[in-house]
């Protein structure tokens, strides 16, 4: 049995899970494996355009930031690729303001920067995005709070029970300590499944950083062992 | 191994929801049906910043809540149920549930009797039914778990 790493639906410190988490024990169905929930999710309204990876080309100019490659590889929990599936990506700018009406942090928005991308996983598994690294941002959870730089993601798999929303983090951010979002991870090994990696060899000489970061998503029925 | 969820926030709006998300199925599908309702935290608040996904055999829909906590999906008539995927800023992870259009199902003769009624998408005019969704508290949604579901040998 694999440990559950996802963070508890309570998370105090977290103050808006207090009134949004569920109070009563989740009820678990007896396995069938006809379960609607089981099914590929059909993700089709629209192809994934070809520029749909490249948040720096989005605009007529480009993103202010420093850029960077995040790639990696969509996996199962037995190590299996995932080819084919759709990873969703949204992100602050390099100042840390996220084109969103409802974001009212006093920071620049950036005319070239929307900071939405999502791409389909190869036949290896592998996504690839290429973005502008972005910046921490204050929020009000509590005084002086700050989350550490991160990219949200979104990942779909072969069954709608593999769905995976999460948030990608950067080594060594100072700001871990501190980011109850970040703690609710129980498991500090678990937390470190969500820092990506500097990859010398995902680096673009005279162009961009490279980010190297995994997505293991639970294995799916029907699979021999 | 597996890679922890993290919640969705409040600012995936302008990356995940898309014109076409809550309408399934079109308007003339022989077996459309409207599924809508609100979804309300452990004060009876409305939420107004989470996102609904359900799938079904060849589909999928998306729909963001309003300011009201509303949302709305055009969809096709399930056999039996609608698995509902709920993600909100608050949420470290989703919590799953599920829209019967019937009251007999051998899912629902497992759960308490009492909170049953919560799985259960009531009639609210031709083709329409109306799921609520209680995060917390009184009438509170029986959400269901997956944990180890999708992979009995593991
Ligand atoms: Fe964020």
């Amino acid at each position: 049995m694999h440990d559950d790493p996802h963070p508890h639906y309570l998370t105090p410190s977290y103050g808006s899970t207090v009134l949004r988490a569920p109070s009563q024990s989740l009820v678990r169905p007896a396995f069938d494996p006809e379960a609607i929930e089981l099914v590929d999710p059909v993700y089709g309204h629209q192809p994934v355009g070809s520029l749909d990876h490249d948040l720096t080309r989005q605009h007529e100019g480009e993103p202010i930031g420093e850029r960077i490659v995040v790639t990696g590889k969509v996996l199962d929990t037995r190590g299996r690729a995932v080819p084919n599936t759709l990873v969703e990506l949204w992100q602050a700018n390099a100042t840390g303001r996220y084109a969103h009406p409802v974001d009212q942090h006093p920071a620049p928005l950036d005319p070239n920067f929307t900071g939405a991308g999502r791409c389909l996983t190869d036949a290896e598994g592998n996504y690839r995005f290429v973005t502008i690294k972005p910046g921490a941002y204050p929020w009000r959870n509590h005084h002086n709070a700050w989350r550490p730089a991160h990219i949200h993601f979104s990942v779909f798999g072969t069954a709608f029970t593999q769905r995976l929303v999460t948030q990608m983090y950067f080594p060594g951010d100072p700001l871990f300590a501190y980011d109850p979002i970040f703690q609710s991870v129980p498991d500090p090994k678990d937390r470190e499944r969500l820092v990506c990696a500097f990859d010398m060899d995902v680096t673009e000489p005279e162009w961009a950083l490279g980010y190297r970061w995994d997505i293991v998503l639970g294995a799916t029925p029907f699979e021999e062992e | 191994m597996l890679t922890p969820s993290q919640t969705v926030g409040p600012f995936y709006g302008h990356a995940l929801p898309y014109a076409e998300g809550p309408f399934v199925v079109p308007e003339d599908h022989p077996d459309a049906i409207e599924l809508h309702g609100r979804v309300t935290d452990g004060a009876g608040e409305p939420v107004p910043d989470a996102l609904l996904e359900i799938c079904q055999p060849g589909l999928f829909g998306r729909c963001a809540t309003e300011a009201d906590g509303s949302y709305r999906f055009r969809t096709a008539r399930p056999d039996v149920y609608i698995p509902v995927l709920v993600f909100a800023r608050g949420l470290l992870k989703p919590v799953w549930t599920r829209a019967y259009l019937t009251d007999e199902a051998p899912f629902l003769a497992q759960v308490d009797p009492l909170r049953r009624s919560t799985l259960v998408a009531s009639p609210s005019g031709e083709r329409s039914y109306r799921f609520d969704i209680r995060m917390q508290g009184e009438g509170e949604t029986v959400f269901l778990d997956h944990a180890g579901y999708a992979d009995p040998a593991s």
